[in-house]
């Protein structure tokens, strides 16, 4: 029966709670920590070049990482941020894409942008924020962006991507094109005002968005049990009326599988879908962070033995798919190939002085063209203090 | 005394107030037990327990919300907002809801007992989410305070009047000192008024006005300016809101020029109110047209950081003018 509340009327004479554990939400695990699979599991659908392009995928984002924290130690770039043992939860979710589906990401999510076919100098041009930055420089490291590989630019404050992935899954339906949207956050950034927001509006106005929960179990220092109290973050889809899915975040097999049929779901009914990826962040928040000062090392030890790559990587092996030799010496050779980009980016100029006052607007207003008309009158008259422009000034 | 960095004294100035009252409560994104991204609450949880000094979950605009709440009740809360620059999803509660309790209620009810703390301002590489000086978008709210200290003993003075004040009080502090600035603090309890502004150096040639972490840059600029021979008055605002009018066109009236310096952009920021009052209330005594010394009207950059800052050079080039005009 229809009534004015779009609720279930289900009448009863006496009074008793509802509570959460009415739902009990399954955890999709495919990939055994020994790299066989479990009895029964779906039988995954990838073929061998998708397998190892998921695979030098998360070793190259693991490398990158590690070279990366240690130029910002060497006060190299300033800032920085891994993703340490989440690298499963980007690289399987992106591979189970289509290449033009959207994706909008927190900051965590270097291997959705590196599948996507992000080069090594694309990054690296970002991270020294030098005249190559597709972003002009102007956003601290790993703010990385790019049109062609349908990849939104990050923004820094949190959750403010999820009600504009609903908008934006929601345009391409209203353009037939069959695409979707993957929205990436962590369990953290679902504690804003916009996590609401977004999925309420993408379940009302049917939009096909993937929303996709990096429940890590840290937002900086605070611990998941202090962020939430109900079940996880995928209880709260059902709320909001659309299906959710929760995986092994450490498992790519398993959230390779469950993104396509999220994705499939969500483009044959129009409806949003949320997968809940149950993970660990292996590392600092980011390179200002120091994890030391809020748990304790034996915990990351535990952590750090369900590592994706690893479990990956067993499962190549068995499928006769990579050679562990071979592999070896390409990360070898991989790590001399980001090492000679990030000297090459660190030399290039800084952007030129009229991208201060590009788009701002599409073209600068008046006030501002004199702005930068006075500050280069004055970088003139101290050329020794403005090094990086002065001598750039047409 | 004793040397603190601003950090300390901010520290110091929120366990002295949670110590002489039961009502003072701090808390915000990891606030709790790891003390604050910049450790601003560090032990406070150790000392007053989980009740008092807590982390929340990730949401300004929860925390200015339940920080409202709770003062309403009639407490004290010290809500944190980890970055200036991540204020505004609070924006709303600020604006319509702190702002306006008591009037909107006819004074029955009200949030007198709030502040916010929150680092603001740019020098630390940030960009424009790490960078930004977000003050004038709360002066343009009645029922609000706005208060911002320039090194360790005025951040502590200045927070516990705000803690002591009977209305809510926006409390900004410059990041880029927290570690740098360092200075000798009384360690027991005071307070400096709010809505006073502190005349920091006597001169008789030109004012120079500015508050937070561009005083540092103001000095720098007038040490210069000395040097040729101009004497220089400065002036450090300290409440944008309300604002020492009278202070400043006291000043103004002596030297009969002034210099305005902020980080935030130029349009729409702070300065141009005090520009267009300070020519009201002096306008037969100026000698030269109001300067003032800004960021560019764009977000705060990145790679171009340096050109964009109203830095000490640009300040001294304005000095220059005003007395040369």
């Amino acid at each position: 029966m229809t009534n004015p509340n779009n609720a279930t009327i289900t009448t009863v004479h006496n009074a008793a709670f509802t509570a959460g554990d009415a739902l009990k939400i399954p955890t999709l695990r495919i990939l055994k920590d020994d790299g066989n699979l479990y009895d029964g599991a779906d039988k995954p659908t990838l073929d061998q070049e998708t397998a190892l392009k998921m695979y030098d995928t998360m070793v190259f984002t693991r490398v990158l990482d590690e070279r990366m924290l240690a130029a910002q130690r060497q006060g190299r770039i300033s800032f920085y941020m891994q993703c340490l043992g989440e690298e499963a939860t980007t690289v399987g979710s992106a591979a189970a894409l289509d290449e033009q589906d959207m994706i909008m990401a927190q900051y965590r999510e270097q291997g959705a942008l590196r599948y996507r076919g992000f080069s090594l100098e694309q990054f690296m041009n970002q991270l020294f924020s030098n005249e190559k930055d597709l972003g002009k420089g102007r956003q601290m490291p790993v703010h990385y962006g790019s049109k062609d590989i349908y990849y939104m630019t990050i923004s820094s404050p949190l959750g403010t991507q999820i009600p504009q992935a609903s908008g934006y899954a929601y345009a391409q339906k209203l353009r037939g094109l069959n695409k979707t949207t993957i929205c990436y956050f962590g369990e953290g950034a679902a504690s804003e005002g916009d996590f609401h927001a977004g999925l309420n509006m993408a379940a009302v106005h049917k939009a096909p968005v993937l929303f996709f929960c990096r429940n890590n179990g840290y937002a900086i220092s605070t611990p998941a049990n202090e962020q939430f109290v109900g079940d996880g973050i995928a209880c709260r889809a059902v709320g909001y009326g659309m299906k959710a899915l929760r995986v092994d975040g450490a498992d790519i097999l398993a959230v390779y599988q469950a993104t396509k049929m999220a994705r499939e779901f969500a483009l044959e009914h129009n409806e949003p879908v949320l997968i809940e990826a149950m993970a660990y962040r292996l590392g600092a928040h980011s390179s200002s962070d120091d994890p030391s000062g809020y748990r304790s090392k034996e915990e990351e030890e535990l952590w750090r033995k369900t590592d994706p790559i690893s479990r990956f990587r067993l499962w190549l092996v068995k499928q006769g798919w990579l050679d562990e030799e071979a592999d070896k010496a390409k990360i070898e050779k991989l790590r001399g190939e980001i090492l000679d980009a990030l000297k090459v980016a660190e030399k290039v100029a800084k952007p030129g002085i009229e991208h201060l006052i590009s788009d701002v607007y599409q073209q600068p207003i008046p006030a501002l063209q004199q702005q930068l008309d006075e500050l280069k009158q004055h970088i003139r008259k101290y050329p020794d203090a403005y090094p990086v422009t002065s001598g750039r000034m047409d | 005394m004793a040397k603190m960095n601003m950090l300390q004294a901010i520290n110091n100035a929120l366990d002295i107030a949670m110590a002489k009252d039961d009502s003072v409560v701090c808390f915000g994104e990891d606030v709790g037990h790891f003390g604050g991204v910049f450790r601003a609450t560090s032990k406070l949880q150790e000392k007053y327990g989980k009740a008092r000094c807590f982390n929340t979950p990730l949401t300004e605009q929860g925390i200015a919300g339940f920080a409202n709440g709770m003062a309403a009740q009639g407490m004290k809360p010290v809500a944190e907002i980890q970055f200036a620059d991540y204020i505004f999803p609070a924006f709303d509660q600020i604006v319509n809801e702190t702002a306006k309790f008591r009037y909107r209620s006819g004074n029955e009810f009200n949030v007198g007992g709030l502040v916010f703390r929150s680092p603001y301002g740019g020098g630390i590489a940030g960009g424009h989410y790490h960078s930004q000086s977000p003050e004038a978008y709360f002066a343009h709210t009645p029922g609000l305070k706005v208060v911002i200290p320039r090194d360790p003993y005025q951040a502590k003075g200045l927070l516990l009047a705000s803690i002591a004040s009977p209305d809510p009080v926006i409390f900004f502090e410059p990041k880029k000192l927290y570690r740098a600035s360092t200075g000798e603090v009384p360690e027991d309890y005071y307070e400096i008024e709010l809505g006073k502004a502190d005349v920091v150096q006597q001169g008789k040639d030109v004012t120079v006005l500015a508050w937070g972490a561009q005083m540092e840059i103001v000095d720098k600029a007038v040490a210069m300016a000395q040097e040729q021979g101009v004497s220089c008055e400065v002036i450090d605002l300290r409440s944008i809101l309300p604002w020492d009018a009278d202070t400043v066109a006291a000043s103004v009236k002596k030297t009969g020029r002034l210099v305005i310096n902020h980080e935030a952009p130029l349009t729409g920021g702070f300065a141009g109110e005090i520009a267009a009052t300070i020519q009201q209330m002096c306008f037969l005594h100026l000698e030269s047209p109001i300067e003032r010394v800004c960021g560019l009207d764009t977000p705060y950059p990145l790679a171009l950081e340096k050109e964009y800052v109203a830095d000490h050079l640009k300040t001294y080039e304005a000095i220059m003018r005003s007395v040369n005009f």
